[in-house]
């Protein structure tokens, strides 16, 4: 009997497509924990934890941000710093005018998505590496502009203002909530965004853009929806940057270390899930706080290791979970479950 | 006249301009390959070549002796190694490689040797002087020098691709790797060799640019790549000759832009680039030769 008609001739209800092996609301209630028990940190640890903590949020939202644009889309920015800087001036101009930092931050964010637009509209005319250079050259280009206003600080910079009014243990809880509200919104924003139609979308141009364009896929448009998502969660960690660092450095929140710093953290996570970029943030903060005090060697390492994860093990270190464990914290793709009486039990996936 | 001796400088740095790029053309060209660490090799052999002179006391110009043939082999090797199986992984692995490359490169080089700036200093009349052209304008000896570099390099880059054997088997390669394999040419080899070409050019632009101005780790990024692209795309992908006229275009920009208002000559340079992106992305001239 071929292998179709033993398919067919299977009762329909023996299959079954479902987003994970395991129930998700164990997943989702866990989550839930978390961020109540990370929410809580301001209350019983000291000031300096939650620093650390805030850097922490910030190079995850960037690395999720990242993880988007280069896992998914197929989109790799290296000038991901032009949205960071940009966040960062909104909440300063913002601040100057005499609204509060935590209440320019959403702003902030909106207004780096919507600069996006005009931005993609000039780099999508180039392809792979060459819209990461044309990225590159944007952000720069941003920079020196922003540097020619000298009532935001010129080339110098200037203290963010606005922020006085706070006691200091009040301010470093706050800014530690908003680091936090940024990150669980960022990452709820791209699970749900992975879970619905974009997902699919993008799945398929992963798979094969040229079929899927064939297919009616609006390519262009799901790549434009990915850059102005990842302009405003980048513009967010921009905005929680100048928060935290109280001060705003046109060479400081343009760097390109920013980047290097998402895409690496992404890269030793694992490319292309949501996991991944949560595991390598974890990684990054490890290396980065034990190699503090040797300058800039954090980064020649994480590079290093970036290199190699990227030749030698693609799916990064949740690869290695996955491979496993089999488990998905943010199930995104689809099984394929065979429940029939023949006692084939297995499971196929599809994400 | 002070306009006049802008658009003289700015077509002279053009020449630098077309150096930085025609490797990165060539391997964008040959390969597929947009190497993000162009520019950080670029400043390697100008601090290789400040090493040489400081260790053996040669003279400067020798120095391009020992180290582009140097930087072509690490070209060679490193195609061979890293970017080769980058490659056969996909795109997106060659972008992530050459990126974390650039990262290592530039930290690597401010860790060992500070962020201090340092020229190659020479001494030599032909790097100080200069002549004149009645008496407001005043051009260097050393940017004639490496425009005519930059012309020479270009002329027998599209000499050796168009006319050579070897040059014909890069072609082939860049055309269609599997079929120029299955007729017995090696295409590892063969991105090979156009490695070891681009980063020869590297070299040279590197110490050029040591001669004319100030290498620090940053210059690699900040300078070197982000005009070489600049470049390369307002003169057209894939052509040779465009590369030069982009370089020309650009540096003309940037020194009309530094005679309006000193602190724009780089801003000037990519508003330009950015127009040319918006109004003619393929680039003033259209592909042809090369590929």
């Amino acid at each position: 009997m071929s292998l179709a008609a033993e398919t067919t001739a299977r009762p329909a209800e023996e299959f079954r497509v479902t987003r994970s092996r395991r129930n998700v609301a164990w997943t989702g209630a866990a989550a839930l924990i978390v961020v109540v028990v990370l929410a809580l940190f301001p209350y019983y640890v000291n000031s300096g934890t939650t620093s650390i903590m805030v850097q922490a949020f910030t190079v995850l939202t960037m690395a999720s941000m990242w993880n988007l644009l280069a896992g998914y889309a197929g989109l790799v920015s290296v000038g991901q710093q032009a949205f960071v800087g940009l966040g960062a001036y909104f909440v300063l101009i913002l601040a100057l005018h005499g609204t509060s930092p935590f209440a320019a931050l959403p702003v902030a964010a909106i207004g780096c998505g919507v600069v996006a637009l005009p931005l993609w509209w000039l780099v999508s005319r180039l392809r792979s590496g060459y819209f990461a250079i044309a990225t590159w050259v944007l952000a720069a280009t941003i920079m020196l502009i922003i540097e020619k206003f000298s009532s935001i600080g010129g080339g110098t910079g200037m203290p963010l203002p606005g922020l006085s009014g706070f006691s200091p243990a009040l301010l470093t809880a706050y800014t530690y909530w908003a680091g936090l509200a940024v990150t669980v919104l960022a990452l709820a924003a791209i699970y749900l965004l992975l879970r619905g139609r974009l997902g699919l979308v993008l799945t398929a141009i992963r798979d094969d853009e040229v079929a899927a364009r064939s297919s009616g896929a609006r390519v262009g448009l799901a790549r434009l929806l990915v850059f102005v998502v990842a302009g405003a969660g980048c513009g967010a960690a921009g905005a929680v940057l100048a928060i935290s660092q109280l001060q705003v450095q046109p060479g400081a929140v343009f760097s390109v270390q920013w980047t290097a710093e998402m895409a690496f953290a992404t890269i030793i996570g694992g490319l292309g899930t949501i996991e991944g970029p949560i595991l390598g943030t974890v990684v990054y903060m490890v290396l980065q706080q034990t190699l503090a005090s040797y300058n800039a060697w954090y980064l020649i390492i994480l590079g290093l290791v970036a290199i190699l994860v990227a030749l030698f093990a693609r799916r990064g270190l949740w690869g290695l979970v996955d491979e496993h464990l089999n488990v998905r914290l943010f199930p995104v793709g689809f099984w394929l479950r065979i429940t029939g009486t023949a006692g084939r039990s297995g499971a196929m996936k599809a994400d | 006249m002070a306009w006049v001796n802008a658009i003289i400088q700015g077509v002279l740095t053009g020449g630098l301009y077309a150096l930085f790029a025609c490797g990165l053309s060539l391997m964008f060209g040959v390969m597929k390959v947009v190497n993000l660490a162009h520019g950080d090799l670029a400043v390697v052999a100008g601090y290789v070549a400040i090493g040489v002179i400081a260790v053996t006391h040669i003279p400067v110009l020798w120095s391009f002796l020992i180290v582009v043939p140097v930087m072509a082999l690490l070209g060679y090797v490193l195609q061979r190694t890293i970017i080769q199986s980058a490659l056969d992984r996909s795109v997106l692995t060659t972008l992530i490689v050459t990126f974390g490359l650039s990262v290592v490169i530039e930290n690597g080089l401010l860790q060992f040797f500070t962020a201090n700036s340092r020229a190659i200093g020479t001494g030599l009349a032909l790097v100080s002087g200069s002549f004149r052209l009645g008496s407001h304008i005043q051009i260097g000896y050393l940017l004639v020098v490496v425009f005519a570099v930059a012309v020479v390099v270009l002329l027998g880059l599209q000499y050796f691709l168009s006319a050579s054997k070897y040059g014909r088997l890069i072609r082939a390669v860049a055309d269609d790797k599997e079929a120029a394999q299955l007729a017995g040419a090696d295409y590892r080899h063969v991105f090979g060799i156009a490695a070891a070409l681009a980063f020869g050019t590297v070299a040279l632009a590197g110490i050029a640019y040591g001669m004319y101005s100030q290498l620090s780790p940053t210059t690699g990024t900040d300078t070197i790549l982000l005009f070489a692209f600049a470049a390369v795309v307002i003169g057209g992908l894939g052509s040779l000759w465009g590369t030069l006229l982009g370089g020309v275009v650009l540096g003309v920009a940037q020194q009309i832009g530094a005679q309006i208002n000193i602190s724009d000559e780089v801003l000037a340079g990519y508003i330009v680039f950015l127009a040319v992106l918006v109004l003619r992305p393929q680039g003033l001239i259209t592909r042809r030769a090369q590929s």
